[in-house]
C-alpha cells in the first residue's frame, strides 16, 4: 500500500493523520503498545488527597487517549498512535523501597517510561537512578526545587512547577489585597515540605515588606491530629495573617479544631495547598481565606476544550471535580505525548528526499517507526505545550523543569458550596526564578538575581 | 565439624554470587544488594534474638550507619565505599557502646520499647535538621573502592561486590563469634540468666557485647544500603523500618547465619512481586506470608532446612 503511493503525496499528507492510521500497519512486527509505569501513593496519608485522585486521573486519561477522544492537539490515539498500558505501583514505603521498585519497573517490567512520585524525597532518590538506567522519567507532583537546582539530569523531567512559586505568589496576592498586614504567623508541618513552604514565605514577605513582624511559627509534627496548643499559641500571638501549607487529614483536623475557637475571626488564613479540600470543608473554611492550587489548576484554570475534557473524564471516573493532582497528572501525560509526537513528526518530516531514493519502503519504515527515547527527550527539552491548566513551558533545569503561571483566590461560602472569587493570576516569570539561580537566592536578592 | 561447613558454604556462596554478578539481570543485582544490605542488619537481630531480646529500634543504627556513610562521602570528602562502610560501623559502635550500658539492663518489652524510643529520638532530630534535608534526606554517590575510581558498569559491579563480600565477611565473623565460648552464652542467657551468673560469666557484659555487635552490623547494613540506593532519609529510623527487621528476623529463624541472609532474599522477592502484582493489597500479601510462617514454621524459614535434613530443630534453632 505504501509502495504504491507516490512519496511526494506522502510528504504532503498531514503527518499526524498518517501517524494515526499508517503507523500501526507499518509497525505490525514492532511496537504494539507503550507501557507506562505510574507510581503514586495508594496507601498512607498522601493517598487520599493526592495519590488516589492521581491514579483515577491517570486511568481515565489513558482510556480517553487510547480512544482518541482528547481535544486538539492531542487527538491522535494513545501516544503517536500506540495505545498506552499502565503499570501502577504504590509509592508507599519510603525512598529506599521506591528505588528498588523503580528498578523493577524499568528492568523487569520493561516500561517505556515512568510517570510518578508525589513525595519530594522519592523524587530526589529516583532522579539519579533514572539517569543510571537511562529511562525517561517524568515527575508529576513533587515540589522541592532541589531536584534541578542541586543537579542536572538528561532523562528526568518535571512537568509541574516547583514549590517556590506557591510562596511567592501567596505573598504577592496577600500584599496586593491587604497591603496593611503587619503581624504574620505560620502553622506548617515539621517535615521538608512544611519547612520549605514556611521559609520561602517568610523570606518573600521580608523582602517585599521588611517591616512585617513574624509573631509565631508553629511547627506541629506531621500527622499530629491535635492542634490545641498550636491554636492557643496562634490566637495569643494575635496575627493579621496565618500562613499554612497543611494538607490532608492534618488540614481538616486543624480547621475543625480552630473554627470553634474563633481563631480566624480577626485574621486572614492563607492555605497554600488548600484547593483539594474545598469540597470537603463547606462551612468549616472561613470566608475570605486565601487558597492556592499550586498552579493554574482546578478552579483557577481558564475554560478551554482541554479543561472540559479533563473535567468530564475525571467526573465520570471519580464523581467529583478534578483537583490539582489530577491536573498535574494530565500535564505529565500530555507533556510526554507532545514531545513524542513532535519527535515522530520530525522524523517523518526530515525523512529521505522524497522520490530520490530507491529504498523507499525501508526508509519510510524507518521514518514511521516510533521515535527513540533520545529523540523524544530532545523534543521534550524546552518544550512548550498546552494542558488543561494552560501553557506549560519546560524552561528551567536546562529544559527539564516546567514553569507555569499561578493564581490565588479568596473563598466564600455560598448555597452550600465553597466558591473562589477575586482570583488573581501571576505570570510564570514573575513567580519563578530564572534559569541557573536557586530559588532562595532569587527571593533573597529581591527577585533580581540572574544567572552569572 | 559444622564449623568448617558453614564457613566453607559461606565462602562458596559468596564466590558463586560474585561470579554470577556480571551475568544476572540488573534488577536481580539490585535484589541481591538490597537483600544482603538488609540481611546484614537482620544478622544483628539474630544475635539479639538468640540472647532472648527483640529490638524495635534497630533502625537507629541502620540510619546512623547510612548517615555516617553519607556524611563521610558528602561532607568529609571520603566518597569511598570502604571508608563509608567503616564510617557506618564506627558511628554505630560509638553510639551503641554508650546506649548499651543502659539497655543491657533491660529485658523483654522494656528493652523493645526503650530501643524504639532511642530510634524515634534520632528520627525527631533528623526531621528538624533542615541542613540534612529534613524528611527529604539527601543523595549519596560513592565514587571509588579502596581508592580506585569506579563509574558506570564498574560502579554497578563494584557496589555489588562490596555488598556481597561485606555481607559474607560479617556472616563469617559472626558465625565464628557465635561458636566461641562467649557466643554460646547468648542462648544460655535466654534460657536462664541466674545460672549463667552462677557459672561465673557476666550476663551484663555479654548482653552489652551482643548489643554492640548487633548495632555495628546494623550500621554496616545501613552504610551498604546508602551506597546501593544512593539516597538516605530519616525514614530509615522510623519505626516501621525497625519493625521490618524484626519481621524478617522472625521469618528467617535463628538457626544459622545463613538464615537472615536467605530470609531477607525471600522477603525482598515476595515484597517486590507483591508491589508489582497487587499494588493495592501488597501489605496483605506480606501479612499473610508472615502468618503462614508463624503458623506452619514457628522456627522460621530456616527450620525448613533442618527438617529437610531430617534433623529435629535443636536448641540452636528456636527464637
Amino acid at each position: 500500500m505504501i509502495k504504491a503511493m507516490k512519496p511526494s503525496r506522502l510528504a504532503a499528507a498531514a503527518t499526524a493523520i498518517v501517524l494515526a492510521l499508517g503507523a500501526p500497519v507499518l509497525m505490525a512486527q514492532q511496537k504494539t503498545s507503550i507501557k507506562v509505569g505510574f507510581v503514586t501513593f495508594l496507601s498512607g496519608p498522601a493517598a487520599g488527597p493526592f495519590g488516589v485522585p492521581a491514579r483515577q486521573a491517570a486511568e481515565a486519561i489513558v482510556e480517553s487517549l487510547n480512544a482518541g477522544k482528547a481535544p486538539a492537539p492531542y487527538q491522535i490515539k494513545g501516544i503517536g498512535g500506540l495505545p498506552l498500558e499502565l503499570v501502577v505501583i504504590d509509592e508507599a514505603g519510603g525512598a529506599t523501597k521506591q528505588v528498588s521498585e523503580y528498578r523493577t519497573l524499568v528492568q523487569r517490567q520493561e516500561v517505556d517510561f515512568v510517570i510518578g512520585y508525589i513525595g519530594s524525597g522519592d523524587c530526589l532518590a529516583i532522579a539519579p537512578v533514572a539517569e543510571e538506567l537511562k529511562k525517561l522519567t517524568v515527575f508529576f507532583d513533587c515540589g522541592t526545587p532541589r531536584i534541578f537546582e542541586e543537579a542536572s539530569y538528561k532523562y528526568v523531567f518535571r512537568t509541574r512547577p516547583h514549590a517556590t512559586m506557591d510562596a511567592v505568589a501567596a505573598t504577592l496576592y496577600l500584599l496586593d489585597n491587604r497591603p496593611a498586614v503587619k503581624r504574620i504567623a505560620g502553622i506548617n508541618q515539621n517535615y521538608a515540605y512544611g519547612q520549605d513552604s514556611w521559609n520561602d514565605f517568610e523570606a518573600t514577605i521580608k523582602v517585599l515588606k521588611p517591616e512585617v513582624e513574624i509573631v509565631t511559627s508553629q511547627m506541629p509534627k506531621f500527622g499530629a491530629g491535635q492542634y490545641g496548643a498550636e491554636i492557643s499559641a496562634l490566637a495569643g500571638a494575635n496575627p493579621d495573617v496565618i500562613h499554612s501549607s497543611l494538607w490532608g487529614g492534618d488540614l481538616e483536623a486543624f480547621m475543625l479544631q480552630a473554627q470553634p475557637r474563633d481563631l480566624f475571626k480577626k485574621n486572614i488564613l492563607v492555605l497554600v495547598a488548600g484547593e483539594p479540600y474545598l469540597h470537603r470543608l463547606p462551612g468549616k473554611i472561613p470566608d475570605g481565606t486565601v487558597v492556592g492550587a499550586r498552579g493554574v489548576n482546578a478552579v483557577f484554570a481558564a475554560d478551554s476544550p482541554l479543561k472540559r475534557w479533563l473535567t468530564d473524564l475525571y467526573k465520570a471516573k471519580a464523581g467529583i471535580e478534578p483537583n490539582y493532582p489530577a491536573y498535574s497528572v494530565a500535564n505529565a501525560f500530555l507533556g510526554v505525548k507532545a514531545a513524542w509526537e513532535k519527535a515522530a513528526a520530525k522524523k517523518v518530516g526530515s525523512a529521505i528526499p522524497m522520490g530520490a531514493n530507491k529504498n523507499v519502503k525501508e526508509e519510510m519504515e524507518k521514518a514511521y517507526a516510533p521515535p527513540t527515547q533520545e529523540e523524544v527527550i530532545a523534543m521534550f527539552e524546552k518544550l512548550s505545550f498546552d494542558t488543561p491548566s494552560g501553557k506549560v513551558q519546560m524552561s528551567l533545569g536546562k529544559g527539564h523543569q516546567a514553569v507555569t503561571g499561578t493564581a490565588y483566590g479568596t473563598t466564600r461560602f455560598e448555597n452550600g458550596v465553597v466558591k473562589v472569587g477575586n482570583i488573581k493570576y501571576y505570570p510564570a516569570e514573575r513567580v519563578n526564578p530564572p534559569e541557573g539561580v536557586s530559588s532562595l537566592d532569587w527571593i533573597k536578592s529581591g527577585f533580581r538575581a540572574t544567572a552569572k | 565439624m559444622s564449623v568448617h561447613r558453614t564457613s566453607v558454604a559461606l565462602v562458596a556462596a559468596a564466590g558463586a554470587l560474585l561470579a554470577l554478578g556480571p551475568v544476572i539481570p540488573n534488577w536481580a543485582v539490585s535484589l541481591v544488594n538490597v537483600s544482603l544490605g538488609i540481611g546484614v542488619v537482620v544478622l544483628g537481630m539474630m544475635v539479639l534474638m538468640r540472647t532472648g531480646l527483640v529490638s524495635f529500634g534497630h533502625g537507629l543504627y541502620y540510619c546512623l550507619g547510612a548517615y555516617a556513610a553519607g556524611l563521610a562521602s558528602n561532607r568529609f570528602g571520603a566518597p569511598d565505599m570502604l571508608a563509608m562502610v567503616a564510617g557506618g560501623a564506627l558511628a554505630a559502635l560509638l553510639v551503641s557502646a554508650v546506649l548499651g550500658l543502659l539497655l543491657a539492663k533491660y529485658r523483654e518489652i522494656f528493652f523493645a520499647m526503650l530501643s524504639l524510643a532511642f530510634s524515634m529520638i534520632l528520627y525527631g532530630l533528623l526531621v528538624k535538621s533542615a541542613d540534612l534535608g529534613s524528611t527529604d534526606g539527601f543523595n549519596v554517590h560513592a565514587k571509588s573502592i579502596a581508592g580506585f575510581a569506579v563509574e558506570g558498569d564498574a560502579h554497578r559491579l563494584g557496589v555489588y561486590s562490596v555488598i556481597v563480600i561485606t555481607a559474607a565477611l560479617c556472616a563469617l565473623l559472626l558465625d565464628a563469634y557465635l561458636r566461641s565460648h562467649r557466643g554460646r552464652l547468648a542462648e544460655a542467657i535466654r534460657d536462664n540468666e541466674l545460672r549463667v551468673e552462677y557459672m561465673g560469666a557476666s550476663v551484663f557484659a555479654t548482653v552489652h557485647l551482643n548489643y554492640v555487635i548487633s548495632a555495628v552490623l546494623a550500621g554496616v547494613g545501613g552504610a551498604l544500603m546508602a551506597i546501593h540506593i544512593g539516597h538516605i532519609d530519616p525514614e530509615m529510623t522510623y519505626w516501621p523500618q525497625s519493625g521490618e527487621f524484626v519481621f524478617i528476623g522472625i521469618l528467617s529463624g535463628t538457626g544459622s547465619v545463613f538464615a537472615p541472609l536467605l530470609g531477607s532474599v525471600v522477603f525482598e522477592t515476595v515484597r517486590s512481586y507483591a508491589y508489582e502484582k497487587s499494588p493495592d493489597t501488597w501489605q496483605m500479601v506480606l501479612g499473610v506470608t508472615m502468618l503462614m510462617v508463624i503458623v506452619f514454621l514457628p522456627g522460621g524459614l530456616w527450620s525448613l532446612a533442618s527438617r529437610l535434613r531430617g534433623r529435629p530443630d535443636s536448641a540452636r534453632t528456636g527464637g
